[in-house]
């Protein structure tokens, strides 16, 4: 073997290497922005049947907080200034295994419609990527919870970004300890920039009207 | 690596094509539902909740 075949067969090696690196990343970007969304679309499929038996059931609404497990559904978020609502069962828990399946509902908070502060979080760019357009809900737009037995019509009263260890955002009256809330707060969490996690977006909305569910009832937020 | 898979797959140029195309969707496979999975912790974008020390517990991303 000469020294020009030994740095033909090297560099050789090296061409190949790297193309192969460059599809293993690709590769990546493929599952990160497709097959995570498969699965999350596959899970939130199930979640809702099981919503759909679980609400046709006549038990009364659960209102304790500790009466749902880990990963179950809990409540339907709509968007409906946004449009598209294909990821909308949002799951008790926010492991990384709960948010897989959809947006989470923080465990220990209010639970919709509540008095308090109802927080959940959700991806933003992949797994169904449920809150992506969170930072196009302007001051005054509509956020609709749909429980087992009401329609809760949130209004969006503010956008903030903050550290992503502004525990504080998620107190019962956000940024005050220990205070006993009197109103009934929906906060959204979310990572920001979209891709990074450099800070969390944080969406605030106050409760505007409760429609009790029944034939032919919708909030008007989802009708118009 | 490739040229040597290649040189070592039994069979016309038809079944060698079928055979390497087979290995391409095992390592496709591979990475989906075994690599990707853990390495996609590692990555910041899945941190969507609000959590007081992110070091001190990853599993709250």
């Amino acid at each position: 073997m000469t020294a020009g075949d030994r740095l033909r067969w090297g560099l050789r090696g090296l061409g190949q290497t790297l193309i192969t690196a460059g599809v293993v990343v690709l590769l990546f970007c493929l599952y990160e922005l497709k097959v995570t969304n498969l699965y999350t679309a596959q899970q939130q499929g199930q979640l809702e049947q099981r919503l759909v038996k679980q609400w046709a059931a006549p038990v009364p609404d659960r209102r304790v907080p500790a009466a749902f497990d880990s990963g179950e559904g809990i409540a339907k978020i709509y968007f409906p200034t946004l449009g598209s609502d294909e990821v909308k069962v949002v799951v008790e828990g926010v492991g990384t295994e709960d948010l897989k399946k959809g947006p989470g509902h923080i465990p220990d908070t209010a639970l919709p419609g509540a008095v308090g502060n109802v927080v959940v979080s959700g991806h933003r760019t992949t797994y169904g990527a449920p809150f992506n357009r969170v930072d196009e809900l302007a001051i005054g737009a509509a956020i609709v919870l749909e429980t087992q037995g009401s329609w809760y019509t949130y209004r969006v009263t503010g956008t903030s970004i903050v550290a992503p260890s502004a525990i504080e955002v998620t107190f019962p009256v956000p940024n005050q300890q220990g205070r006993t809330p009197t109103q009934r707060l929906l906060t959204l969490t979310t990572c920001n920039p979209k891709y990074s996690a450099q800070t969390r977006l944080i969406i605030r909305a106050l409760l505007e009207s409760t429609l009790v569910k029944g034939p032919g009832v919708s909030p008007p937020a989802l009708v118009s | 690596m490739y040229s040597y898979i290649w040189r070592h797959l039994p069979g016309p140029v038809v079944a060698r094509l079928t055979q390497a195309l087979l290995l391409f969707a095992g390592v496709v496979a591979l990475l989906f539902f075994v690599i990707f999975p853990r390495v996609e912790p590692l990555l910041p974008y899945s941190n969507v909740t609000i959590d007081p020390a992110p070091a001190a517990a990853p599993a709250r991303t």
